[in-house]
């Protein structure tokens, strides 16, 4: 029976990235994803005939170009397209612009407040330097404090010279950062009730937090820290759906000789001895690898995957304790022709860009108090994007892919489950506050699926809906991610590795916890890692 | 569920502004004026408005402002109207210069600093009246100002948009004034201000420049601006009057040594980086403080620094051998220790010298002065020509030019 170098439990991007590092460094690499089909969150899926759909996660800024050209991406077809705006409708028939033109930016914040629109560069600049604070943790292991090994100690005395290097001011604002509430961060330079609304939206979405909750700060810096071929902090559209990026990444790991197995649940990993030995499938098969992989969320690989007795009472606590809270769902809707919006003019860049309805940060916190009670958001926040203005390969001329990101959305419905009922009442919530801007829009509604955390959790095997394997926030983050002693991606069971977005540097489609994962692998093996770029430079 | 309420109408000077996004450069007020000269079509981004770097040779736009008069389009400077019976004690408490002495008439050239000391940005305070300011600069500081207003008689509002701005600089920028017919202008002091009629309104006009030449600035409502480009370019035609773009303009200012904000130096909100933040002792603006002055923001972090030599750069102007520009050159001591970096640099045409504005890390350019040379990397037909010329520290301006002061004012 053959026995594989490695074996990637879920064909996500994490799981793609780390299996093609991996197979580059020579190892034979098994990759065994449930469904049908690769990509975890990151799927383009055809779900009406002539629409494609970007179903789970919708759009792209950042994933780590040094990993898009390690894995050879843009040869493999990866094309990020930037978008071009984005626009808060408001109650009032008007709107808030967001423009990517720096004048434009200014002049548009001016139609509601010339000192909020003054104010912007100086946020701006705060904003930067703290991305610039972070940004070259992202593609390094966090240190363990607790360890005496040299690399350890070499890595914390990075963090804390770097910590060191900053300004008394600097300082302060980082450690407020990290722990303030996005509404508090925001009040301290913007007084525009919908400017704030317009910048809240990064601090909150994929948490179960609103944006008075302390911690959301942080969310946002996490959101602002990407790029788009060298324009940071700008957010596109992979061409093709977000299925792209994990299409080209199991192109470029099958050209380096990798093999993918679809339609393969895994059971359980097998252990002897304290030892992963391979994994158990559904239907029974076992596969052997001498080490293990898991690309799930750290609850599915420890709760589920693995069986209690084999881990340690302590980290089967904490892993119980993290937090994985679902918080938002997915509605995606193929449209027969552009939807209008009265209030932005038709020839609007914004149009090209993510659409929202919550005006006020106020309402966003509303939307989160029904969370807290265990119900979707009566008026929830939706971030709303129509990729096929700028990508004529999800759908015909003229017809259109709407992704509607919406939150709040709790892992359970005032204690029950969801069910098919509560699913199209959530769903009805969504497409009437489009409805509310957008005359005529259920007329053009061709298609639509429907995801609650249930769907989320079910078909793609993110714990709760969770999108990013777990909250973002700072008793979460660094070497407390997903829990203090296994911030490393090892795991209690030598052989057993974790990259998913559980581990550090955490969510969204950004490939660092995949890559970081494989660079701790290879250095176990004492394999040669020089295939893997470092961290470009923050100068 | 939930529906959204649409009643509250949006202010409807608002929604008229929404189009503002099919024009990412705006014109000034005389932008019609500004299209028709210009023959090389050589614009920029000046703060959101489209400038012109030359308008049909900037080597003769140059010399009109050393041998004719030129004008040159201000509009985009940021202006900033500051009215109320606290007015003087709010500018004399958020600027570094005393306001109590610029009497009503006058102007001052002087900067701003935050709480740590670090200036924002400098800039022309005209003292239109008792009561009434205008504050001209190079980058926005609503917030700033309106932060710094609280408990102050005042209101502070931004006027870019609504005030157009013209420079008239050159040895005949009077005698263009006097045969447009601006009676008394001769009475104009350097930083002098009056205000003369022109058709149904007035003109703010001040005897102040960017150039180190004799010249003036003059301000009016954006609905004048037209009649009065034209009022100025059929008097001055005998005059040699000549519209100027921004790199003629910026080689006269170098000439007169003079600084430009986020050029010279990095104003201080928009540092990325906090170290490149600069107090004013460091970009050579020291003379504006004057320890007697009561509180001004800043105050207490820029003589604490005085007083324990906290101070680590100093701007200095160069003479550096040779005619090759050093433009962003690196500043050596002994040819091998790097001690700066030159900002601005040029081949004077007035001074006959190569001349450059440098900063330094200090004590180099302050009590080491000797053995200064500056690396120049002058790419021709692609290749580096590397030279290492000798640097001198010399006193600004390079060019000092009596008729920028003599009143009355000379008659060319």
């Amino acid at each position: 029976m053959k026995t594989w170098d490695a074996i990637v439990i879920g064909g996500g991007h994490n799981g793609l990235v780390n299996a093609c590092y991996l197979q580059r460094a020579g190892l034979d690499v098994l990759v065994v994803e449930k469904n049908d089909w690769v990509g975890g969150a990151a799927t383009s899926r055809e779900l009406t005939p002539g629409f494609l759909y970007s179903n789970c996660s919708y759009v792209c800024s950042l994933f780590r170009p040094e990993i898009m050209r390690d894995l050879e991406l843009p040869r493999f077809g990866l094309q990020v397209i930037a978008y071009e705006g984005g626009a808060v409708l408001t109650r009032d028939g008007d709107y808030l612009g967001n423009y990517r033109d720096h004048d434009a930016h200014r002049r548009e914040f001016a139609r509601f407040s010339k000192r909020d629109a003054e104010v912007y560069d100086r946020y701006a600049r705060d904003v930067t330097r703290q991305c610039r604070f972070i940004q070259p943790l992202l593609m390094r292991t966090a240190p363990d404090p607790a360890s005496w090994k040299p690399r350890d100690l070499g890595e914390l005395l990075y963090l804390g010279k770097k910590f060191a290097d900053l300004t008394p001011e600097e300082m302060a604002l980082t450690l407020r950062f990290w722990t303030m509430s996005i509404s508090d961060f925001l009040d301290e330079y913007f007084e525009t009730d919908v400017i704030k609304a317009n910048f809240s939206i990064s601090g909150i979405i994929g948490t179960a937090l609103g944006p008075m909750s302390p911690g959301t700060a942080y969310v946002l810096l996490h959101h602002y820290m990407g790029e788009v071929d060298g324009s940071v902090g700008a957010w596109g559209y992979a061409r093709g759906g977000m299925g792209a990026v994990t299409k080209a990444l199991a192109a470029s790991f099958q050209a380096s000789g990798g093999t993918i197995r679809t339609g393969a649940e895994v059971e359980k990993v097998l252990v002897k001895r304290g030892k992963a030995k391979g994994v158990v499938l559904a239907g029974g098969d076992e596969i052997f690898g001498k080490l293990v992989v898991s690309n799930a969320d750290v609850k599915r690989t420890f709760l589920k995957l693995v069986e209690e007795k084999e881990l340690p009472d302590t980290f089967l606590r904490r892993v119980r304790n993290f937090k994985i809270r679902g918080s938002s769902g997915k509605v995606n809707i193929a449209l027969d022709s552009m939807p209008e919006f009265p209030a932005l003019p038709k020839d609007s860049p914004c149009l090209r860009g993510d659409l929202h309805f919550t005006d006020s940060v106020e309402r966003m916190e509303r939307a989160y108090d029904d969370w807290k009670a265990g119900r979707w958001s009566a008026d929830p926040f939706l971030d709303v994007m129509i990729p096929t203005t700028l990508d004529p390969t999800m759908a015909a001329p003229g017809k259109h892919f709407m992704s509607c990101f919406v939150q709040y959305a709790p892992p359970k419905v005032e204690g029950r489950d969801w069910t098919d009922a509560d699913r199209d009442a959530f769903a009805e919530t969504v497409v009437s506050q489009i409805a509310d801007y957008s005359p005529g829009f259920r007329d053009r509604i061709v298609h639509m699926e429907v995801r609650t955390p249930r769907e989320i959790e079910a078909e793609v095997g993110l714990t709760e809906g969770n999108i990013f394997q777990g909250e973002l926030t700072f008793d979460q983050l660094l070497f407390n991610r997903p829990v203090p002693g296994y911030a490393q991606y090892r795991s209690p069971l030598s052989g057993l590795y974790m990259c998913g977005s559980s581990t550090h540097p955490g969510g969204g489609v950004m490939g660092a916890p995949g890559r970081n994962a494989a660079a701790e692998i290879l250095r176990d093996l004492a394999r040669p890692d020089h295939h893997m770029s470092a961290a470009h430079d923050v100068i | 569920m939930m529906t959204v309420a649409t009643t509250m109408a949006a202010d409807d000077s608002r929604r008229a502004a929404q189009s503002h996004f099919r024009t990412l450069r705006l014109g000034t007020p005389f932008q019609p004026r500004l299209d028709a000269l210009a023959k090389t079509g050589d614009w920029y981004n000046w703060a959101g408005y489209r400038a012109p770097h030359s308008l049909w040779g900037e080597e003769l736009e140059y010399f009109a402002i050393r041998s004719q008069c030129a004008l040159f389009d201000i509009s985009p400077m940021t202006k900033y109207r500051i009215e109320g019976s606290d007015a003087e004690a709010f500018c004399n408490k958020v600027t570094l210069r005393d306001v109590t002495k610029l009497k009503p008439g006058r102007v001052h050239y002087t900067a701003w600093c935050d709480d740590e000391g670090f200036v924002l940005d400098d800039g022309t305070l005209f003292r239109l009246s008792a009561t009434r300011f205008r504050l001209c600069s190079q980058e926005r500081h609503l917030p700033w100002l309106l932060d710094s207003a609280i408990g102050f008689d005042v209101a502070v509002e931004e006027e870019t948009e609504s005030i157009a701005g013209l420079a008239l600089q050159g040895p005949t920028a009077f005698a263009c004034l006097r045969a447009a017919g601006f009676a008394g202008v001769e009475k104009l002091k350097v930083f002098d201000l009056a205000e003369f009629p022109h058709e149904n309104g007035t003109v703010t006009i001040s005897r102040t420049g960017f150039t180190g030449d004799l010249g003036y600035e003059l301000f009016i409502g954006r609905d004048l601006a037209l009649s009065l480009w034209d009022r100025l370019m059929e008097a001055g035609e005998l005059h040699g009057i000549r519209a100027i773009g921004y790199t003629a303009l910026n080689r006269a200012r170098l000439e007169a040594g003079l600084i430009v904000a986020n050029a010279d130096f990095v104003t201080a909100e928009h540092a990325i980086r906090s170290n490149r933040t600069r107090m004013p002792d460091e970009i050579g603006l020291g003379f504006m403080i004057d320890p007697a002055k009561a509180h001004f923001n800043g105050r207490r972090a820029i003589l604490e620094a005085r007083a324990r030599k906290k101070l680590r750069h100093v701007l200095v102007g160069l003479e550096i051998d040779g005619n090759v520009p050093a433009e962003h050159a690196i500043v050596y001591h002994r040819k091998n220790r790097e001690v700066g970096l030159v900002s601005a640099a040029m081949w004077s045409p007035m001074a006959k010298r190569n001349i450059a504005i440098a900063s330094l890390d200090l004590p180099y350019g302050d009590s080491v002065t000797d053995d200064l040379w500056v690396e120049i990397y002058a790419m021709c037909e692609l290749k580096y020509e590397r030279l290492m010329k000798r640097a001198k520290v010399v006193p600004r301006p390079f060019i000092k030019l009596d008729r920028r002061t003599a009143s009355p004012p000379a008659d060319f």
